[in-house]
């Protein structure tokens, strides 16, 4: 296990680095110019390409990746080129409520969706298997952002029962940590809701027509073990999967989420760095959530043998 | 629909477990806070360093000035106590006023101000000329500035009391010897807000305390001039970048001032009975077209002059802004309603004369190449811009290949010389605060000294040796003639095409007042009830 878990962090390595490349690339290439944004609409010429030069971009292409690779190497993710500030401490300023909302996301979608998955094979062809159906067919189909502004709507701008914008920190209280992440949590879950649910629900079809769930009913076991003992453990490995999954897509989700409701999270990072052409920034930002990707990729793997013994690494 | 929601609020369950989770949140803000949604989020806090308009309005938080603008345009002492002007107008003398401290409790002194001038005119244009005249800027004593000048020049007021990008704005000695092409990383002003760097959060809040020991002026505040009376303990920028939240949030009490709101959304606004909708920069802003000067076929004048007689100002008006309101039309290049405003040498212009215009294309020998306009999508008061322009520039015999891409991009791409099938462009809109243009001066684009100039890189050796003529004349009739000769020649020249002016009026809630009436957002004299 060890030599796996090993061998897989090792195979990271060539992966980063066609990542870093290709982003290092892509940013190069695009017809912007970071130093014209900083310089703003008053700027000669000769500020501009002075700023130019200070930010290294007059350099060789070749010579810029080399700087920068050399720098990540050291552990050293650069300097923002408009905050005065180091990229590691805006990502340590943002990592906060991206964590935090996507925490919450994953448990309300966990705890909401297997439970609506099993029901929903439970009662398979049944009003209930349609509503978790229906709902789950709504949640794919609907974008986040729609979901987010019809749920500000009713219960920010209509009911006054939540902010329609804003975080704030666990330092500040856990009440109103958790009471800023309510409506951003409730609309980013609804896809992973309706994903884990339709998820669990096939596998457990499945699962319930095998022999030993019927042995099982046939010894006396009541249904609520059953299916959650017998069944959704051998169930559990693509549903894991597909969580793993929506945890890698959730870096997509929490842009979005995190625009919306004006969180200041790495999402939003993300998107202001790459409207300012902030090359240091999107650069680490996006190295730091391949790895992350990565990361999850593995612990899906490891917890596969967790929930089935016959898996062996 | 008010009724049904109404009766879902009444909900005890829902609202005592809302009610739980917000205990805490009220009471962090018991003080004093004015809370604020700028234009953008600020990035950089260098004002010297860059001339973006978020910087510039966190300068006026942070710092003083020696000279401000009041709200008639004139120019009135701030910092400076007494200002005197030797008889041969050679000798500036500036006197600071008692009891002027920086935020670490350190007293204001000559030096410090002298050093904060020279670093504001490495970086500003006002201020690169205003050099060119001056001998030395020194410390006469702790609360005399001299500045001793090789020839006389009407620069010094107009450049220290410069209302918008770059504001010279003091700083202490230590900061002021930073490299002008390196940024600031000591924040310490004399201003009436203390900027809290530890409290910054970009893309969340910027914060500003309320400086105590700030001095004001005795004089009622008046523009940027005048006494700055703080009367919030704290000022926070809030950023929120989507106009719609950005509504939600105003409406909903959790914000109390939007700088810049969406024209689409002031009927919105305007139907709330809390919410207070008025323009607090009277002079506005001012719509350009910029033609490049290096490629075919903006490098002949002839065709730049047909742009003077294709464009009309009322199309561009209308089609982004809309609402009369909000728009004027102008012909004074240098702003209507200033100093300098004339008509002189656009009499004829901007009337859509497409047969003219065609004329002076053939007379220019438009070979009917199509022209790159490029088109910025992001900005709502850029948008729609370039779908007028190029419908205009048609009717007038130009074949038109609009390229549409964000600001950014558009940005980027615009201080680029490469021919146009080659990544460059040939024509591009924009917008200017109103006060960076008054003057031949400040006005970026009537700059036409060639690689020097702003991008599109015009190039006139007469309109030049005006620009000098005006920095040299030191009485304001002469100014005024100068100014209007400035104009006609860039009307034969084509430097840009100005296109009327148009206003962005401010949202607060009604429980904000006294807002200052100023070419820059301040949060002096504003009271919270």
């Amino acid at each position: 296990m060890i030599a796996f878990i090993i061998r897989r962090l090792l195979a990271t390595i060539p992966v980063m680095l066609v990542v870093a490349i290709f982003v290092f690339l892509m940013l190069r290439l695009t017809p912007s110019d970071p130093a014209a944004i900083i310089a703003g609409d008053n700027a000669t010429a000769e500020q501009v390409a002075d700023i130019r030069n200070k930010l290294g971009l007059n350099e060789p292409i070749v010579t810029q990746f080399f700087i920068w690779g050399s720098k990540i190497l050291r552990g050293d993710l650069g300097e923002s080129f408009f905050f005065k500030k180091t990229v590691a401490e805006l990502i340590s300023d943002r990592i906060e409520p991206t964590l935090s909302l996507s925490l919450f996301t994953i448990l309300l979608a966990v705890m909401v969706a297997v439970p609506l998955g099993v029901l929903a094979a439970k009662r398979h062809g049944s009003i209930v298997d349609r509503m978790v159906m229906g709902f789950s067919v709504m949640g794919f189909s609907v974008p986040v952002f729609v979901i987010g502004y019809s749920l500000i709507y009713v219960f920010a701008s209509e009911l006054r029962w939540f902010p329609t914008t804003g975080y704030r920190r666990i330092h500040d209280g856990a009440g109103p940590w958790a009471y800023y992440l309510v409506l951003p949590t409730l609309t980013l879950s609804v896809v992973y809701i309706a994903l884990i649910a339709r998820m669990t629900r096939t596998s457990m079809l499945e699962v319930l027509s095998e022999d030993y769930v019927r042995t099982a009913r046939a010894k006396g076991q009541i249904e609520r073990k059953v299916l959650f003992r017998h069944a959704l453990r051998n169930a559990a490995v693509p549903i894991v999967t597909v969580i793993g999954l929506g945890i890698a897509l959730l870096i997509g989700g929490v842009v979005v989420t995190e625009s919306v409701y004006s969180i200041p999270g790495l999402g939003r990072l993300t998107v202001e760095a790459v409207l300012a052409r902030d090359f240091p920034v999107i650069q680490a930002v996006i190295l730091m959530f391949s790895f992350v990707y990565v990361l999850i990729n593995l612990l899906v793997d490891l917890v596969y043998s967790l929930l089935d013994p016959r898996i062996r690494y | 629909m008010t009724s049904m929601w109404g009766s879902i609020r009444g909900g005890a369950l829902a609202a005592g477990t809302v009610a739980a989770m917000a205990a805490g949140v009220t009471s962090a803000q018991a003080q004093k806070t004015l809370r604020v949604v700028m234009h953008s989020d600020l990035k950089i806090v260098d004002p010297i360093w860059t001339t973006a308009y978020i910087v510039r309005n966190h300068g006026y938080m942070v710092y003083d000035t020696l000279f401000a603008q009041d709200a008639n345009g004139e120019i009135k002492p701030q910092m400076a106590d007494t200002y005197t002007v030797s008889d041969d107008k050679l000798t500036h003398t500036i006197t600071l006023r008692d009891g002027l401290l920086w935020h670490d409790g350190a007293p204001v002194t000559a030096e410090d101000c002298a050093a904060s001038i020279k670093r504001w005119a490495a970086r500003d244009s006002v201020g690169q000329k205003l050099m060119s005249f001056v001998e030395t800027i020194s410390a006469s004593d702790a609360k005399t500035i001299v500045i001793k000048l090789k020839s006389p020049t009407g620069l010094v007021l107009i450049g220290l009391g410069k209302p918008s990008s770059n504001v010279p704005f003091m700083m202490p000695k230590r900061v002021a010897e930073t490299d002008p092409n390196t940024q600031i990383s000591d924040f310490t002003g004399s201003g009436p807000f203390v900027f809290n760097k530890d409290l910054w959060k970009p893309g969340d809040k910027t914060v500003y305390i309320k400086f105590d020991k700030y001095k004001p002026r005795s004089e009622p505040a008046s523009g940027l001039a005048g006494g700055k009376v703080v009367k919030v303990d704290r000022v926070e920028w809030r950023a929120i970048s989507d106009q719609q939240q950005i509504a939600n949030a105003l409406l909903s009490g959790e914000i109390d001032f939007v700088e810049q709101p969406k024209h689409d959304l002031i009927p919105l606004y305007k139907k709330d009975p809390n919410i207070v909708v008025k323009d607090y920069n009277p002079l506005g802003n001012q719509y350009v077209f910029r033609m490049n000067w290096t490629q075919k076929p903006f490098d002949n004048p002839k065709v730049r002059q047909a742009i003077f007689y294709a464009f009309n100002q009322k199309d561009f008006l209308e089609g982004v802004i809309g609402n009369p309101e909000f728009y004027k039309e102008c012909k004074a290049m240098f702003i209507c309603g200033t100093s300098l405003a004339t008509e002189k040498g656009m009499e004829d212009k901007f009337t859509s004369n497409f047969a003219k215009a065609r004329e002076l294309l053939k007379e220019g020998g438009y070979d009917g190449t199509p022209i790159v306009l490029m088109q910025s999508t992001d900005l709502d008061v850029l948008t729609n811009l370039a779908p007028v322009g190029k419908s205009l520039l048609e009717k007038a015999g130009f074949k038109v290949d609009m390229q549409s891409m964000d600001w950014q991009t558009l940005v980027g791409r615009r201080v680029k010389k490469d021919a146009p099938s080659a990544g460059g462009w040939n024509a591009a809109f924009t917008s200017w605060v109103a006060a960076d243009v008054t003057n031949p001066i400040s006005a970026a684009f009537v700059n036409a000294s060639c690689e020097k100039a702003a991008w599109g890189w015009p190039c006139d050796e007469a309109l030049e040796k005006l620009r000098d003529e005006f920095a040299r004349a030191t009485e304001p009739a002469k100014q005024k003639e100068i100014a209007e000769a400035v104009q006609v020649r860039v009307s034969e020249v084509g430097t840009h095409v100005y296109l009327g002016q148009w206003y962005q009026p401010q949202v607060h809630r009604n429980t904000v007042t006294n807002f200052i009436t100023a070419p820059a957002p301040v949060f002096w004299n504003v009271e919270l009830k």
